[in-house]
């Protein structure tokens, strides 16, 4: 395309610069200044979702994202439309998603003057976007397309924003899209260093207690392969993150679950007992490892990620190794040998024996944890977008994930509301897969209007609602720490889930006992079409093991006993 | 410790605003900030001090690093480097002690830039520590008034950035 130069609006270019980028799919919700953009999008190649909210749009790129590693692109209005954004970038910005949102703006005449619909949202997203920009020149604008793009999603991926004021959208440029990227202050270092991964295998030469922890940068780079490959050559066992579920197949022998707060009993051990704790694209959260002062404190720590500033950030590196974790774990390989881990693999089996994740199930109330083992039973392939608070951490618990990419879920800011939204985007991005929106009846009522969307553009997605009547996470946190005060945390009787579903033309089912769960899921599964459940489950089920805040990770507890 | 770091950042809108920002955000202290263009006019220097230990550097160093207009940085402290910064005092006088601050001026290398009748005003160029120490001399007159600049530095010798 470059020299052949058309002329055109800032709005037309738009649109080129979204098909020179390969978008195939932009959530989005029209207003004033996106009136031109709006205009071309009408007889656009491209497919746009009208949601019912701005936050929807955003998260349901994410979801879109994270099913299928592409860019996820949002479009929104200046103003309300672009604040409610906010939320959404800023969980893309903690879970490291690639994201571009565009938002409209004033006329750049009116910037600063506190016009209709104005907000400073370049201001605003600063601390939460990977980079941004405010489109002063129409000229400048297919450059900075092709910018956003490229820092989205290389490197450390995260949300960029592209703000454009409404002159911007009119003005004509000569439209050239450019084939390369000049950023001298952009330059992701993707080889891991030899040295260090030299390093690294000497210092796994004599290990007897290797513990592999990965996380998103494992999702991120596609690394789930070499993740496999590494763990059995080394003999090692592995645990994942939230936000690195799906990385390493559950059923693998070596494979130790969650760890952290909600983690498993033997993920926690293992990793306080190793002696060479691997970190692959981790940030040491402090869900993960409770007190600082007290994690793995007898191993020597192997990190590799492609941020160095999550290097050393919370706990004391030994080696890092900085780059793109499947580059680094492809050649990593190549330098190690299998380390001597039978008394180590005893050792944790016998864990496994001694601690298993449990639940006490009963047949006259639902247990939720019977509802992922029944839905695991039924769709054992589906994608598990979820949205926050008990009912995420059962579905990490209880799902078995057999690949990458099918646990979707907002790990590092914790927004409810998230999951309705980020499975539309995930289940167009994979229509191949089943789609199942583990939900709460907290965090569904945050954004279920977009009940309509769905039902509007006949997205199937099954929203298995987990009705409790609780806030039940922080109902779980009053009822251990807060003697079972319950403030503000009851909501039973909020609304007639079944008749929500069906006022806006989706099936809906409801729920009562645990022997109709099944049955429930396969009709949701053979309707193919949005689906709402409504599960009456248990009201006062924990989320157990636990890790209470600021203890050692080996310091979990069964809570089943305490309610 | 006191770190003199030197920023070389795109000469671009907004990109004050984004290494700022990222200091409060993160927590981090910033004792002295100064920025302006320099030789080629698309980058700007920012030289920044920063007081704490290694691991708060580190992690300065690493932030600022991820900024996609920040080009590059480097902590001077590390090599050596001179550094300066300039500082306009105005200060009471009048005819009685005229002749004393002078005199005071005129130790520290430092210009009287504007006469009144009941002050004069002080151009003084130093590292800290030489502005600290005329302005502690001068407090006694009475320090109507003070800007200072900011530190600047450069590292030592033919070698530049």
């Amino acid at each position: 395309m470059a020299g052949k130069a058309e002329r055109m609006t800032g709005a037309r270019a738009f649109v080129e610069c979204l098909y020179r980028e390969n978008v195939e799919i932009i959530f989005g919700y029209p207003g004033g200044v996106l009136l031109p953009i709006y205009d071309e999008l009408y007889d656009a190649h491209l497919y746009h979702l009208l949601v019912r909210h701005e936050q929807a749009a955003v998260h349901a790129a994410e979801g879109y994202a994270r099913a299928t590693g592409k860019v996820g692109v949002c479009l929104a209005t200046s103003g309300p439309g672009a604040t409610n954004l906010v939320t959404g970038i800023a969980n893309a910005y903690m879970d490291s998603v690639p994201m571009v949102a565009f938002t409209g703006q004033v006329p750049s005449s009116m910037l600063g003057n506190d016009a209709f619909q104005e907000a400073d949202i370049t201001g605003i997203t600063m601390p939460i976007t990977k980079h941004n920009y405010l489109v002063q020149d129409v000229k400048d604008l297919p450059r900075i397309i092709k910018e956003a793009f490229h820092i989205a999603s290389t490197g450390r991926p995260g949300p960029v924003l592209v703000d454009i004021p409404k002159d911007i959208t009119t003005d004509e440029l000569d439209f050239v899209y450019p084939d390369t990227v000049e950023l001298r202050g952009y330059k992701p270092t993707f080889k891991g260093n030899v040295q260090q991964i030299k390093r690294a295998a000497s210092v796994l030469k004599g290990s007897k207690r290797p513990v592999i922890y990965a996380g998103g940068g494992v999702i991120g780079s596609e690394a789930s392969k070499e993740l496999l490959a590494f763990a059995e050559k080394i003999k090692a066992p592995v645990t994942t993150t939230l936000t690195g579920i799906g990385g390493f197949p559950n059923d693998n022998e070596l494979y130790l679950g969650m760890p952290g707060m909600h983690g498993t009993k033997y993920a926690n051990y293992a990793i306080q007992e190793s002696d060479v704790l691997i970190a692959v694209g981790v940030r040491f959260d402090d869900r993960v490892i409770g007190k600082a002062t007290s994690f793995a404190p007898n191993a020597k720590v192997i990190h590799i990620d492609i941020d160095p500033a999550e290097i050393s950030k919370i706990i004391k590196v030994d080696v890092p190794i900085v780059g793109d974790a499947k580059h680094i774990l492809a050649s990593l390989i190549d330098h190690v040998s299998e380390c001597n881990t039978k008394d180590w693999l005893d050792k944790i089996a016998t864990w496994k024996r001694d601690f298993p994740l449990f639940y006490v199930n009963r047949d006259d109330v639902i247990k939720p944890q019977y509802i992922l083992e029944q839905i695991n039973e039924v769709c054992p392939d589906a994608i598990i977008v979820t949205e926050v608070g008990q009912h995420q951490m059962w579905a990490a618990q209880y799902f078995k994930y057999k690949e990458p990419r099918t646990f979707i879920s907002s790990g590092g800011l914790g927004t409810m509301g998230y999951g309705f939204p980020a499975a539309i985007g995930a289940k167009l991005g994979r229509p191949d897969k089943i789609v199942v929106d583990v939900s709460g009846d907290g965090s569904f009522q945050m954004n279920s209007q977009e009940m309509a969307t769905i039902v509007q553009n006949n997205i199937p997605i099954i929203i298995a609602i987990f009705n409790n009547g609780y806030l039940g996470m922080v109902r779980q946190w009053q009822a251990l720490f807060f003697e079972h005060r319950y403030s503000h945390t009851t909501i039973e009787n909020s609304v007639d889930f079944v008749k929500l579903a069906e006022a806006y033309g989706a099936m809906g089912i409801r729920v009562t006992k645990p022997s109709e769960v099944k049955a429930a899921i396969e009709k949701a599964v053979e309707a193919n079409g949005p689906v709402l459940i409504d599960f009456i489950i248990e009201r006062e089920e924990n989320v157990s093991p636990m890790v209470p805040a600021g203890a050692a990770i080996n310091e979990i507890l069964d809570l089943e006993d305490i309610q | 410790m006191r770190h003199t770091l030197a920023v070389l950042v795109e000469n671009k809108y907004g990109v004050l605003a984004r290494v700022s920002g990222l200091f409060s955000r993160r927590g981090f202290n910033i004792d002295s900030l100064a920025v302006g263009i320099t030789e080629d006019p698309t980058i700007s220097r920012m030289t920044i001090i920063v007081s704490g230990d290694d691991h708060v550097l580190e992690q300065v160093m690493k932030q600022l690093n991820k900024l996609i207009d920040v080009i590059r940085v480097i902590d001077l402290s590390s090599e050596e480097f001179v550094e300066r910064e300039l500082a306009l005092i105005k200060v009471n006088a009048d005819a009685n002690n005229r002749a004393e601050i002078i005199q005071i001026v005129d130790i520290f290398r430092a210009r009287i830039i504007d006469v009144a009748s009941k002050s004069v005003t002080i151009e003084v160029t130093g590292d800290i520590e030489k502005i600290k120490a005329i302005q502690t001399l001068l407090k006694p007159f009475g320090i109507k008034e003070m800007a200072r600049t900011g530190i600047v530095a450069l590292k030592r010798g033919s070698k530049s950035l």
